[in-house]
């Protein structure tokens, strides 16, 4: 019988949650308010980001998303995830449902890493603030640094996915 | 909450437009979210409220404090490992990182600080999985901390 894991974590959270109540009722009421703010944060954001990704799915057809992004979209491929990243705003948790549906449509794994890793650390808005407050030697620095690193990252995916060690077979 | 009410419009718009062209369509996309979004709820749960935990017990003031001026190596890594865990939004963390800049922490370290923030996540990683694997999440967030920490290595150089 396989076990599943959410379940088994759920109960663990639960049981841990109450032995801090017993000890430090304070702390355990923090740990619920915390979660309680998180939780609503995320059923907010959710539910409208995979209504998106379930038309899109319903709509676009593979062979443009194949075309546009898939192994053979080549440099301007790439250039497309990175736009599309930085255009998004919003939580990365967001993303991952929008980077599942692209890469069911036929985007290639280089293509979608570079999306996710593009979407987590690159957004105009976060650029201008980083720069008031850590200046911009600072924030260019570590900009100009993030995007070979992520070309580099999304390469190496690249790779291990060649060598079957993301996915057993494809 | 700007980005959420501009997707929940454009979510909206995109529902009705689809209704009119086609309904097959819309409920087949209807369908999908119903889907998508019971398998992902429990996971949800447990994430958040590992988050509720780390975040009442692990305060961000407290372990940027602990990493003080020309801590070098030991520093950057655990201002990494730090960035990877917490989930804190970037108009609380830049101005946090600003304030312990002018304490005197190790700008390499505040570096790989703000670089695994956004790019590791070791509380999503679970979510991540559900999406697109164990093996996708383990390496993309593994291959992000060790560029996070050539990235802190090289700031830290240059700024210095």
């Amino acid at each position: 019988m396989k076990i599943k894991p959410v379940p088994v974590i759920l109960a663990i959270l639960a049981a841990a949650t109450v032995l801090i109540y017993m000890r430090r009722p304070d702390r355990a009421l923090s740990v619920l308010f915390v979660s309680k703010d998180y939780l609503l944060e995320m059923l907010f954001i959710l539910p409208p980001v995979l209504i998106l990704c379930g038309l899109f799915d319903a709509w676009v057809p593979k062979p443009t998303i194949e075309r546009l992004l898939g192994e053979a979209s080549g440099a301007r491929g790439a250039a497309i995830s990175l736009l599309l990243g930085t255009v998004a705003m919003g939580p990365l948790y967001a993303a991952f449902p929008i980077g599942k549906t692209l890469l069911d449509k036929g985007a290639s794994l280089y293509n979608v890493a570079v999306f996710l890793c593009v979407w987590a650390s690159i957004k105009i808005p976060m650029i201008l603030f980083e720069t008031k407050f850590l200046g911009a030697e600072f924030a260019l620095l570590r900009l100009a640094l993030t995007i070979p690193a992520i070309l580099i990252i999304s390469g190496l995916m690249k790779f291990l996915e060649a060598r079957s060690l993301i996915y057993a077979q494809k | 909450m700007g980005f959420a009410a501009a997707i929940w419009g454009i979510a909206g718009a995109g529902l009705l437009l689809s209704w009119m062209k086609s309904r097959e369509k819309t409920l087949a996309a209807l369908w999908f979210f119903r889907r998508s979004f019971l398998s992902l709820a429990p996971s949800i749960v447990a994430i958040i409220w590992a988050i509720g935990f780390i975040l009442t017990f692990l305060p961000a003031d407290y372990v940027l404090r602990s990493i003080g001026p020309d801590t070098g190596l030991q520093g950057i890594v655990l201002a990494a490992v730090f960035g990877s865990v917490v989930l804190i939004p970037a108009f609380i963390a830049f101005p946090l990182a600003a304030s312990f800049v002018r304490q005197g922490a190790d700008i390499g370290a505040i570096a790989a600080f703000v670089t695994t923030l956004v790019m590791v996540g070791v509380l999503t990683a679970p979510l991540e999985a559900k999406f697109f694997g164990k093996n996708f999440a383990l390496w993309r967030n593994s291959l992000s901390f060790v560029f996070a920490l050539v990235i802190a290595f090289v700031m830290g150089a240059v700024l210095r």
